[in-house]
């Protein structure tokens, strides 16, 4: 295992980066993706020792406001700022004076009081993350603003694929299901199209944005592509009787993702919560074909990488301490 | 009458100010232009030095939310007509979607005695086509007509019964007043936050598509055509609406419209800010759509400008975009926008503006067009087209400042505003 050393120039405080907030891939640039990969890459190291907290971040204040559901966003946040010593302050809307009527805005400068160097927002009204960075001094991150951005979801999806394929650029990723109502397909398709990568969403037709990338409506075209990225079909933002898809029944019928749709050697992920039996069969989330635990545990790196990204400037700390070793 | 406002007139002389191609001097004798010529006698009166600066008939603008009565927090009749009168206008008509609804004599009468108290220039009162604009039950349009109503509209809330517009329509005729409409399908608008295109679907945000709208402005034309009724066509946003309005003019049709300010200056390309001052409804289209209201405005199928005027509070505006109430204010910015957009790129000549700033919607609402000539009411700007300036928040008559033009720097200025010959607003 490698041994991890701290220099003492790592301890000095962090100059500011000029990199303000992460609120959507589109303000990102390959390099930036580059870098936070390669950051991610850095930590991961870090993950395999017995002790795997880093003082990187000691004595900064990492606020994070939920206010929608969560459990792989929220707790992955939380434990990334805290392996990074950072203070964590965690706010969830429900059992807070938001059930009194208080705005966002005013959450964010209750909050701001206690000076944080990073807000964590995520909130089901599109633009939440940007009014937050307006209001307050912090450097904020999306967590998921709606339907609109997930970019920390992208990053680890990347980081997800790069580890298990070896590679980023020519691959080839169907995105199949509810593309309309998924945050998480808008910032992955904007994140593989900035590495190179290529995208089909597939589904149905009133579910897929033909102006974001390429459709295609028959399940059988997931064979071309290396990675077959499942999306939960999102009820809870679908207008009543809006009528995306007649029933769940055709939807499952037509669009699921069975072991006999896949061809040998194909990797399937899926951002969760999985409707299992609805857009993925039951057998295939719990094959070896299936990345969505290697999701999971990229999810903490990538957060850890996104935190000190913000925070910080020059040689990652890992990759440092390394050479000194 | 429609127009109520305050009482009396001055007595001014402007000097040196640019006519068309000449530099002539303008005398106002009790609110109105006595004469017109090369060093006037000053009469004893205030002399206003214009030295160069343009005069130009004053602006009429027949959209705009003046918030009274019920949301006075956000305008009232004086900060809202204070605030036209910096913005070089003579005239406004207010729309009835208060609270109450100007659905009864009652209400209107109330307003206008309040407007001949408070407000800064004339204003005239529109009064809803149905009872609490519920699109069930037809207002007393004749009383109303009566009562001074200056037009009719259900605006912000469509009437989505075809057989009651059509209805609508033909009553109407009593009244020799436009019907004011507001176009969209909400069946295809529902959950809508901007315009349905690209941009929409990279930001996820619900889309209102044109054919929410030109669904709508076919229907009120295949209506106007059938009963042979007039009718007017608010805040054209799509270039379908624009198409089927010349179609159907060049058939015969007495239809009118209006595009906005923001329509024609912006795109949906501006909505990537997430900005909430960047949401209206109609919303921002494609360039491909403001052109086609450019080409309109040009040809004078759309024949007026009207700000759409529609003053949110801080914390109505002050949430996220997908939480946020639609429109923007516009009334203090819109010359200084459209001269800056329009008129400096070559989009559109100085001359044509003016035009669909004043006497456009003055026709198309049976009022006296604003002109400079003897003998006519002395309705008037004067104009500093090369003054550049910042629009700041602080500076707002109006009471409130959910304008998209905040911070940003403009060029074309109203120095003078003279309405029906009262000096309203001097810079």
């Amino acid at each position: 295992m490698t041994e991890l050393h701290v220099v003492p120039g790592d301890l000095l405080p962090p100059q500011p980066t000029g990199r303000r907030h992460l609120l959507s891939i589109a303000d990102l640039t390959r390099d930036d993706v580059e870098r936070l990969l390669a950051t991610s890459r850095s930590f991961a190291l870090s993950q395999e020792r017995d002790n795997k907290k880093l003082p990187t971040l000691r004595g900064r204040l990492v606020v994070n406001m939920f206010f929608e559901s969560s459990t792989r966003t929220s707790s992955s946040f939380e434990l990334a700022a805290k392996r990074l010593s950072a203070d964590t302050l965690s706010f969830k809307a429900s059992g807070s004076s938001v059930d009194k009527g208080e705005s966002l805005k005013d959450t964010a400068l209750t909050l701001s009081a206690y000076e944080p160097d990073v807000i964590v927002i995520r909130h089901p009204q599109i633009g939440a993350p940007q009014l937050v960075a307006r209001a307050t001094d912090a450097h904020v991150v999306n967590a998921g603003d709606g339907k609109h951005q997930h970019p920390t979801q992208a990053l680890l999806d990347l980081y997800s694929i790069h580890s298990t394929l070896g590679r980023l650029e020519g691959v080839h990723v169907a995105i199949v299901g509810d593309v309309l109502h998924s945050r998480v397909a808008r910032s992955l398709v904007q994140a593989l199209r900035l590495v190179g990568a290529s995208v089909t969403l597939v589904g149905p037709p009133p579910l897929l944005p033909a102006e974001l990338a390429a459709t295609s409506y028959e399940i059988d075209s997931i064979a071309a592509a290396d990675v077959v990225y499942v999306l939960r079909m999102q009820r809870e933002r679908m207008d009543e009787g809006a009528n995306y898809v007649p029933s769940l029944r055709e939807y499952s019928a037509r669009w699921c993702v069975t072991p006999e749709r896949l061809r040998p050697g194909q990797k399937v992920m899926h951002p969760g919560p999985m409707n299992r039996g609805v857009e993925i069969d039951p057998r295939v989330a719990d094959s070896d074909a299936s990345l969505v635990v290697d999701q999971v545990r990229a999810g903490l790196i990538v957060r850890m990488a996104v935190l000190y990204d913000l925070l910080t400037t020059g040689p990652v700390l890992v990759e440092t301490a390394m050479e000194v070793a | 009458m429609i127009l109520v406002g305050p009482r009396g007139t001055d007595d001014l002389v402007i000097r040196r100010a640019r006519l068309r191609k000449t530099t002539v001097d303008v005398r106002i004798d009790k609110g109105v232009i006595a004469a017109i010529g090369e060093r006037l006698d000053a009469n004893g009166h205030r002399v206003i030095e214009a030295d160069g600066l343009l005069v130009a008939p004053a602006f009429v603008d027949p959209h705009v939310h003046l918030r009274t009565p019920g949301r006075e927090d956000e305008e009232t009749l004086a900060s809202g007509t204070a605030a036209a009168a910096a913005g070089g206008y003579c005239a406004i008509l207010a729309m009835p979607n208060t609270d109450p609804v100007v659905d009864s004599t009652d209400v209107l009468r109330g307003l206008r005695a309040r407007a001949a108290e408070e407000a800064a220039i004339p204003v005239g009162f529109t009064a809803a086509i149905t009872v609490g604009q519920a699109g069930a039950q037809l207002t007393e349009m004749g009383a109303l007509a009566d009562a001074g109503a200056a037009a009719f509209t259900d605006d912000g809330r469509p009437v989505s019964s075809a057989g009651l517009m059509r209805r609508a329509l033909e009553y109407n005729a009593i009244t020799g007043r436009r019907l004011a409409l507001h176009c969209e399908e909400p069946s295809l608008t529902r959950g809508g936050h901007m315009h349905m295109g690209s941009v929409s679907a990279e930001l996820g945000l619900g889309g209102w598509p044109s054919l929410g709208e030109s669904l709508g402005v076919a229907r009120e034309l295949s209506l106007a055509r059938d009963t042979a009724q007039p009718l007017h066509l608010m805040h054209l946003s799509a270039r379908e609406s624009v198409e089927h309005l010349r179609a159907a003019q060049a058939a015969g049709v007495d239809a009118s419209a209006e595009a906005t300010p923001h329509h024609l200056c912006l795109t949906d390309e501006a909505v990537r800010s997430l900005d909430p001052n960047l949401k209206m409804n109609p919303p921002l289209r494609t360039s491909d759509d403001r052109a086609a209201l450019v080409e309109a405005l040009n040809d004078g199928t759309i024949a007026a400008v009207a700000t759409d005027h529609a003053p949110h509070s801080r914390e109505e505006k002050d949430v996220p975009f997908e939480a946020a109430p639609f429109g923007v204010t516009g009334l203090e910015t819109a010359f200084a926008a459209l001269h800056t957009h329009l008129v400096e790129p070559g989009l559109v000549s100085l001359e044509t503006l003016l035009e669909r700033m004043s006497a456009g919607p003055a026709r198309i609402f049976g009022l006296e067009p604003p002109r400079i000539a003897v003998g006519a009411a002395a309705n008037l700007v004067l104009l500093d087209p090369a003054a550049s300036w910042r629009v700041r928040e602080d500076r707002f008559r109006s009471r409130s400042s959910n304008s998209w033009l905040v911070g940003k720097r403009l060029r074309g200025k109203v120095v003078l505003t003279v309405a029906a010959g009262r000096v309203a607003y001097e810079a």
